[in-house]
């Protein structure tokens, strides 16, 4: 099984607090630390495990420059065998569906059984997976939260739903997925694991190599684009309950019945 | 008298009945030597296999705990029945040796007397070994009794790890009975057969085993004693091979063992394992794999450790994990491991094929996830132990394996990504790492010097990561810093230079993090050019102390406002509530991994009307509060917390003031307090906040003096407001 995962670097939303920048149209990125999309870390996870009991390589790619090198590393020291870094200047200010155009013609270079996506970047829209897939014109489903090798190039999914069911779906090879968090515990990646690949080369493919023409992605080719940014207004705040420990536990138990949280 | 045959004639009559057996004595004697040895030889053979440990050292230093801890059984005295009886055991073996030698040895070789003993000695020695042949009976009896009847708790053994180890106790003390006694048949046997030819009986040490035999023997017929001679030898042959053959495959092995566990056991408890001996920081890329995942990657000397676990439960006894219903209990990690090595290194057949030590128990794995996540390395089975076994060493190389192979729980793999990116475990920003110093009013009392290359000076306050960014422990922070101040201590911070200690990284596995933090820390205090560290964080203490290399010496709070409260120069103001009896909870990582037990309490006692108890696990018997760094992100599966536990400890010694000098001892027992539902109850304070609120600061002026000028001066002032 030939599993590519498309993965993007992001800044870690529990390492940094996000501020607006002075001019106002975007978050202030100095102090920044980054690190791997948490949900491409999961879809990362399970094409290992997937290709530990079925066979095949698992491939990362990052439509990104050479800072996203170190996410592609990252995911390589947990057990990808390949990582693939997509970069051009021309693919700056691509909205969802510029790269989810890059992704379509890497994905033509290669013969790929199983594309996985994160359901959603932390910085992004949810929407790359989808569109990659109808790009490609491959089956799409999202927020898998479990994958089983079925015979007949077919694989058995499930989804939860809003209330806690699951929805168990047959989907067939080629496929896009898009993943979501908690499909599985991913495995732990240190320091040592990225200097034992840092020799390793990850070759970069540009806009020439994969034939997209400069119309298509960047700046130019984006057909959304970003007016504004903000942080909004900060409400009132919790509810302190007052009151003796039996006196609070009667109220949040009725709170928490008025606002349907107990049956 | 007719018939009467003299002494010499029953002596030789004995002897004659001996020797019938003698062909059959010599080959018991080789069978059971070869088969020891053989049993022997295959013992060592993983330890042949294990990995480098470098024990060879000090040998005179090694000899003394040899003498310290294995022939003055040093560590026994800590549970005081088991302990004297076990004392008395092994005195009496060792008194007994040279006359079990004897008797073996009489068997092929008639006239055989020790050297050494043939003269006036010889008597003298009898008698001593009659009463430790009596005494060490005794203790077989009482030990079995307190086995079968009265079955200490630590003795237990819960159902997942396996059933009961009392019938095998029951067989070995019983055998050990048996040898005393078929050693005193010998003895009496011989003693009471002068009596048949009318002479007096060999004198044997009054009321001891072999006496009493030898009294109920007076009218055996000499024939009968001959046979009894003959039996006596023959059982004390084959009881004493068997034991020494069945040893090896128990916890009794601890009897062959123990002197060298003790020699070669490590002389700096707080100096942790390496990844491999032999193998520098610099070099760790040459190691394949990190830490332990199969029983050969432990080392010789861990193994040596498995095969002298007594079995005696002290450790776990002692385990706050294990008292909190956690998976760990360090007496099983050990006899599992034993067991482990029994079975695929057996003395008979083949050997089987090792798998990965922690995992799934289906997959042959002894050791789960949880069993080794839930320790927090606080010593106190290592403390306990009377063999000195190694535990902490063997959970970090677990761990590091773990880590290796990348199976590390969710709840932990935060704190340590934070680790790495921002140099502490809570993920916020290095630049934020000094605010606490920018509190308002504090900044304005005590302003706190950042150092670096530019702004130095003589001590450098070590903060580490909870106290700088943790907004209840800032206030420990912010009480040290003014303790400083007022003995007018030069100091300050590295502020955003400054990176987590590192002293849980590396206790939890992450070695190769742990170096970079170190690395990165050691950097910035010698660009610092401070030539002295305090801290009031004793794992950030433990850590500059013994994990970090080349940097100044380092002190605890505690002990520098012992130095100056002796000095006169800290003086304190009577407590304010009559009714507050405080405690003092030792801090694992200050008193038992640094005995530092006396300053604290030192200090706590110049404070006036201040009244303390102290509670029933105190200085190296204190109970862990739940752990510090790394545990605090962990998510155990447990029945009680520690710190629950300790906070009643805190109760029923009649205090309602606990006080800690540690911020992650504040932390748990503050939410323990809360947990146990002693809020109103019980309080926590941290012995700098204590002290900072206790001193009388009746002299301004002090701050702006050198330390030299100062001292002379307090008196004065001491002088001027006595006035």
């Amino acid at each position: 099984m030939e599993i590519l995962v498309c993965v993007r670097r992001v800044p870690d939303t529990s390492e940094n607090e996000i501020q607006l920048n002075s001019a106002g149209n975007d978050i202030e990125r100095g102090d920044l630390v980054y690190s791997i999309n948490e949900a491409d870390n999961y879809a990362v996870e399970e094409a290992l495990q997937i290709v530990a009991k079925a066979g095949g390589t698992v491939t990362v790619a990052t439509v990104g420059a050479e800072d996203d090198e170190e996410v592609l590393r990252r995911e390589m020291a947990m057990g990808a065998n390949r990582g693939v870094l997509i970069s051009d200047d021309a693919f700056n200010g691509s909205d969802g569906r510029g790269i989810a155009t890059i992704l379509n013609a890497f994905v033509e270079t290669g013969h790929y059984d199983l594309i996985l996506t994160g359901v959603q970047a932390e910085d992004g829209g949810a929407q790359v997976g989808g569109m990659l897939a109808a790009l490609l014109d491959y089956p799409f489903a999202s927020l898998v939260t479990s994958i089983e090798v079925l015979e007949d190039r077919k694989l058995k999914i499930s989804r939860e739903i809003e209330g806690g069911q699951k929805e168990i779906n047959e989907i067939d090879l080629p496929c896009v997925l898009s993943i979501q968090t908690g499909i599985n515990e991913p495995r732990y990646v240190g320091m040592r694991g990225i200097r034992q690949v840092a020799g390793v080369p990850i070759p970069t493919f540009h806009a020439k190599d994969l034939g997209i023409g400069p119309g298509a992605v960047g700046e130019a080719g984006a057909k959304v684009k970003r007016v504004d940014y903000f942080v909004p207004v900060l409400g009132k705040g919790a509810e302190i309950l007052q009151g003796s420990r039996e006196e609070n536990i009667d109220r949040v138990l009725e709170l928490l019945e008025a606002k349907g949280g107990l049956k | 008298m007719e018939g009467m045959e003299s002494v010499a004639q029953v002596t030789s009559s004995l002897a004659s009945s001996l020797a019938t057996g003698r062909i059959l004595f010599l080959l018991i004697h080789l069978l059971g030597i070869v088969c020891f040895a053989y049993i022997v030889a295959k013992r060592l053979v993983p330890l042949l296999r294990a990995k480098p440990d470098l024990r060879f050292d000090h040998p005179w230093l090694r000899l003394g705990r040899v003498l310290q801890f294995w022939l003055g059984q040093w560590r026994q005295p800590r549970y005081k029945l088991a302990g004297t009886l076990h004392i008395f055991i092994f005195a009496g073996f060792i008194l007994l040796a040279i006359r079990a030698f004897s008797v073996l040895l009489v068997g092929v070789s008639e006239n055989f007397v020790m050297p050494g003993l043939a003269g006036k000695a010889g008597p003298i020695y009898d008698v001593i070994t009659d009463y430790a042949a009596t005494i060490v009976f005794l203790c077989m009896v009482i030990a079995v009794i307190r086995r079968v009847v009265f079955k200490p708790a630590r003795y237990a053994v819960p159902a997942k790890f396996g059933k009961a180890h009392t019938a095998d106790a029951v067989f070995l003390l019983s055998l050990i009975a048996i040898l005393m006694l078929a050693d005193s048949l010998f003895a009496a046997a011989r003693a009471a057969a002068p009596a048949q030819a009318g002479y007096p009986v060999e004198a044997l040490a009054a009321f001891s085993l072999p006496w009493m035999l030898k009294n109920a023997l007076l009218s055996a017929s000499l024939s009968t004693l001959g046979r009894l001679y003959f039996g006596a030898y023959l059982l004390h042959e084959l009881t004493f091979y068997f034991l020494l053959c069945y040893r090896p495959f128990g916890i009794q092995f601890h009897v062959e063992t123990s002197l060298f566990n003790i020699y070669f056991a490590k002389l700096d408890r707080e100096i942790l394992k390496p990844v491999r001996w032999g193998i520098s920081d610099e070099h760790l890329d040459q190691v394949k794999s990190f830490g332990v995942k199969t029983f050969e990657d432990f080392t010789w000397k861990h193994m040596l450790d498995f095969y002298s676990c007594a079995d005696c439960g002290r450790c776990s006894d002692n385990c706050p994990a294990n008292a909190a219903g956690r998976p760990l209990s360090p007496r099983f990690l050990t006899i599992k491991a034993r067991d482990y090595s029994f079975q695929h290194y057996p003395i008979f057949g083949p050997g089987k094929n090792g798998t990965a030590l922690v995992g799934n128990k289906d997959s042959g794995s002894i050791y789960t996830e949880d069993e080794i996540w839930s320790c927090t390395t606080c010593g106190a089975c290592e403390q306990e132990c009377p063999l000195l076994v190694e535990y902490i060493d063997k959970i970090v190389d677990l761990r590091r394996g773990m880590i290796d192979d990348g199976n590390v729980p969710q709840s932990l793999q935060k704190p340590l990504k934070a680790l790495e990116s921002r140099g502490n475990p809570y993920g916020k920003m290095e630049k934020k790492r000094a605010d606490w110093v920018n509190a308002k009013q504090f900044q304005q009392a005590c302003p706190v010097k950042i150092l670096d290359k530019t702004n130095g000076a003589g001590t450098l306050y070590f903060v580490d990561s909870i106290t700088s960014y943790d907004d209840r422990m800032q206030s420990i922070g912010r009480a040290t810093a003014r303790i400083l101040d007022h003995v007018g201590e030069s100091f300050g911070i590295l502020g955003a230079a400054e990176r987590d200690s590192g002293h849980e990284v590396r206790r939890f596995g992450e070695e190769t993090l742990f170096l970079a933090l170190r690395d990165h820390n050691v950097e910035a205090i010698r660009a610092s050019g401070a030539h002295r560290i305090v801290t009031a964080d004793p794992h950030a203490y433990n850590a500059l102390k013994h994990d970090y290399k080349d940097v100044p010496a380092v002190e605890h709070i505690s002990q520098v406002i012992a130095r100056e409260v002796s000095a006169g120069k800290i003086k304190f103001n009577p407590v304010a509530n009559d009714s507050s009896v405080y405690t003092y909870h030792d801090p694992c990582y200050l008193g038992r991994h640094n005995q530092i037990y006396d300053e604290p309490r030192d200090v706590l006692d110049a404070i006036p009307g201040l009244k303390r108890v102290e509670m029933a696990r105190s200085r190296d018997r204190s109970f862990c509060c739940g752990g510090g760094g790394l545990m605090l992100f962990y998510e155990p599966k447990e029945d009680q917390r520690m710190g629950v536990k300790r906070v009643q400890m805190a109760a029923e010694a009649g205090a309602n003031v606990m006080v800690t000098a540690c911020p992650f001892c504040m932390v748990n027992i503050e939410d323990a307090i809360k947990v146990a539902g002693l809020e109103g109850k019980m309080t926590a304070i941290d012995l700098a906040e204590l002290v900072d609120q206790q001193i009388a600061r009746d002299c301004p002026d002090l701050k702006a003096r050198s330390i030299a000028a100062q001292a002379s001066e307090v008196k004065e002032c001491v002088a001027l407001s006595a006035k």
